[in-house]
């Protein structure tokens, strides 16, 4: 068993391209190449399965696969299904290349549950290295199979899983918007707000309850915030002018908003509830696209302070704001890194419009797309993958970038547009 | 174009027409003040007698803001790439609006910023809110009230039109004038 962590990874590294099959979906998902060192992985039918509407061992090698990390490794053909270790023939799988091996069960239990279990073995050392059971309910399967998945990439990369998460994004569909949340592969999708008037920058609470975003149904923008427990929704910013541009604090208390109450667009603090409005930029030209820091105290944000749109840096309690970018007449849409270190922007170069990802410590960036039309990026919560909103001849798509630039998926819709995606937090206790 | 319509809308006051629709007679009922801007429509007498009247007594003024050949019907700024400067074309279009708005005290107007579809649709807010606050800067230097202005920006979410060339980008670039109850 070779040892697979994330330095391995990079180190042995080349840019290598491969078409993996695309995952049917809501979201229809495509992916575009892939790392260079994919564990080769067989998943075994789980025994018992068959009886499910949807296999929860699809599930899983979809979800791995759409990493670009991983290999799928055959294993049809099978005299028996293993279910416990005991009745592993490690040399087939040896034979069929595989260093990883999943096994498992589903079955019934008296009160409707499911108990479902698997176990994640190395071939080599012929030994477990992770196992879980679960008692879920048929609605719960497919979640079951994310964290099953997630639980998998844990071991093998070192690294959290963002399999179990779930995004949200904007449909348009004619005249209509609707805002929705959907699982990270696209499944699931349900409308959280559906409208004639736009609808846009939707942004996920740090605890995944809520969403604020920003709609123009009262004919201009105002920045709302709904609980997805409950559908309610309150009024966050609604002042005269226009309201927009929600971003939260990592604590979840307190969001930045652009307002131009005042004047011009500026970046302004206030609660969760729309109270205590102190305003953070003081400048006679654009400040907007707030985004916090993980640690809270800081903002990054867009300006054409300097006659360009470019990227800054403001202490949350005030101060001097910093210029970040320098390449290029048009870099906007900062988010920070989960980890702080980096932040992703979109940068102009000509006519295009590619994400990029820039280090705080070196001060260098690194364009991730090319040749696109590409607007909104955000991180996924392990920091590992980039979504963002792109056009495929004229029509919009959200595609995904890993912060490595190996790895590509596109999500597309069967009709209409979808745009303004977000990619949603780890939920704890899940 | 727009250029053509401009001028033609500024022959068509000069040579003092008003819109005989009948549509806008209703408008015309509350329109007591002094026609604005060039229009010359006679101006309303208040009926005083009971006694009967000829059928052509009651000339037609139309409310000026819908009036298709009075220069306030026109409402929208446009602006090139990036830029929210007011051109020297629609300066006597905010002018008259300006005007209107320092005659008719209760007048209330919103301005409606707008962009082209290139770029961060919330950097395109800010813009198009840095397009409508320039055209309320002018207004206020030539009369109008703070309190009568307010201006929003819908960015690149509203387009005019829809297409994805340069005709249709120029057209998007845009501010418009909406006075309150229309």
């Amino acid at each position: 068993m070779k040892i697979y962590n994330p330095l391995s990874i990079v180190l042995f590294a080349l840019l290598w391209l491969s078409l993996v099959p695309a995952a049917h979906s809501q979201l229809r998902i495509e992916i575009i190449g892939g790392g260079a060192n994919q564990v080769p992985i067989a998943i075994a039918p789980f025994k018992g399965e068959e009886a499910l509407p949807q296999k929860v061992t699809a599930v899983v090698a979809a979800d791995l696969v759409r990493s670009g990390l991983f290999r799928i490794v055959d294993s049809g053909g099978l005299t028996a299904i293993p279910a416990e270790p005991a009745e592993v023939q490690y040399p087939a799988w040896t034979a069929r290349g595989a260093d990883a091996l999943v096994i498992g069960s589903v079955s019934p239990l008296p009160n409707g549950y499911w108990d479902v279990r698997f176990r994640l073995l190395d071939v080599a050392k012929q030994a477990q290295l992770t196992g879980f059971a679960y008692q879920v309910t048929t609605q719960q399967l497919r979640n079951t199979a994310h964290k099953i998945a997630d639980a998998i990439y844990e071991k093998l990369m070192g690294d959290v899983g963002v399999f179990g998460t779930r995004i949200t994004y904007v449909v348009k569909q004619g005249t209509r918007f609707e805002l929705q949340v959907a699982d990270a592969d696209g499944y699931g999708a349900q409308t959280v707000l559906a409208s004639n008037e736009p609808i846009i920058s939707p942004k996920w609470s740090p605890d995944g309850t809520r969403l604020a975003y920003v709609s123009f149904e009262r004919k201009k923008p105002i920045v709302y915030i709904q609980s997805l427990l409950t559908g309610s929704r309150t009024v966050a910013a609604n002042f005269k002018g226009s309201n927009s541009a929600p971003a939260w604090s990592p604590d979840g208390a307190r969001l930045a908003v652009v307002l131009s109450k005042d004047g011009n667009s500026q970046i302004y603090l206030i609660n969760a509830d729309g109270s205590n409005v102190t305003r953070l930029t003081n400048t006679g030209t654009i400040d907007t696209e707030p985004s916090f820091s993980p640690d809270g105290q800081w903002v990054i944000f867009t300006s054409d302070r300097g006659g360009s749109p470019q990227i800054y840096r403001v202490p949350v309690n005030g101060g001097a704001p910093e210029r970040l970018t320098f390449e290029g007449s048009y870099n906007v849409s900062p988010r920070y890194a989960p980890d702080g270190k980096s932040f992703v922007f979109i940068q102009r170069n000509g006519g295009r419009f590619n994400v990029a990802v820039q280090d705080f410590a070196s001060r260098q960036a690194q364009l991730l797309t090319e040749n696109g039309i590409d607007e909104s990026p955000s991180f996924a919560p392990n920091g590992r993958i980039i979504l963002y909103a792109t056009e495929i001849r004229g029509r919009g798509i959200l595609a995904a970038v890993s912060s490595d630039g190996r790895v590509r998926q596109r999500f597309s819709a069967e009709t209409g547009d979808v745009r303004e995606p977000a990619w949603g937090p780890i939920l704890q206790g899940q | 174009m727009r250029k053509l319509i401009f001028s033609m809308a500024a022959l068509a006051l000069l040579a003092g027409c008003a819109s005989q629709d009948t549509k806008e007679q209703a408008g015309a009922a509350i329109e007591e003040r002094k026609p604005s801007v060039g229009d010359i429509t006679p101006p309303v007498k208040p009926d005083t007698a009971p006694v009967a009247k000829p059928i052509v007594s009651k000339p037609i003024v139309a409310n000026p803001l819908k009036d298709p050949n009075n220069i306030l019907s026109k409402r929208s700024v446009y602006y090139d790439y990036d830029s929210a400067v007011v051109k020297d074309e629609f300066k006597p279009m905010v002018t008259a609006h300006a005007r209107y708005l320092t005659q008719n005290r209760p007048a209330k107007m919103v301005i409606q910023g707008n962009t082209d579809e290139r770029g961060s649709r919330e950097y395109n807010i800010a813009l198009g809110q840095r397009r409508a606050d320039s055209v309320k800067q002018m207004l206020l230097l030539l009369g109008a009230q703070e309190a009568q202005i307010e201006t929003v920006s819908f960015g690149e979410e509203k387009p005019r039109a829809p297409g994805k060339d340069e005709a249709s980008f120029s057209e998007n670039r845009r501010s418009d004038i909406v006075y309150q109850g229309e």
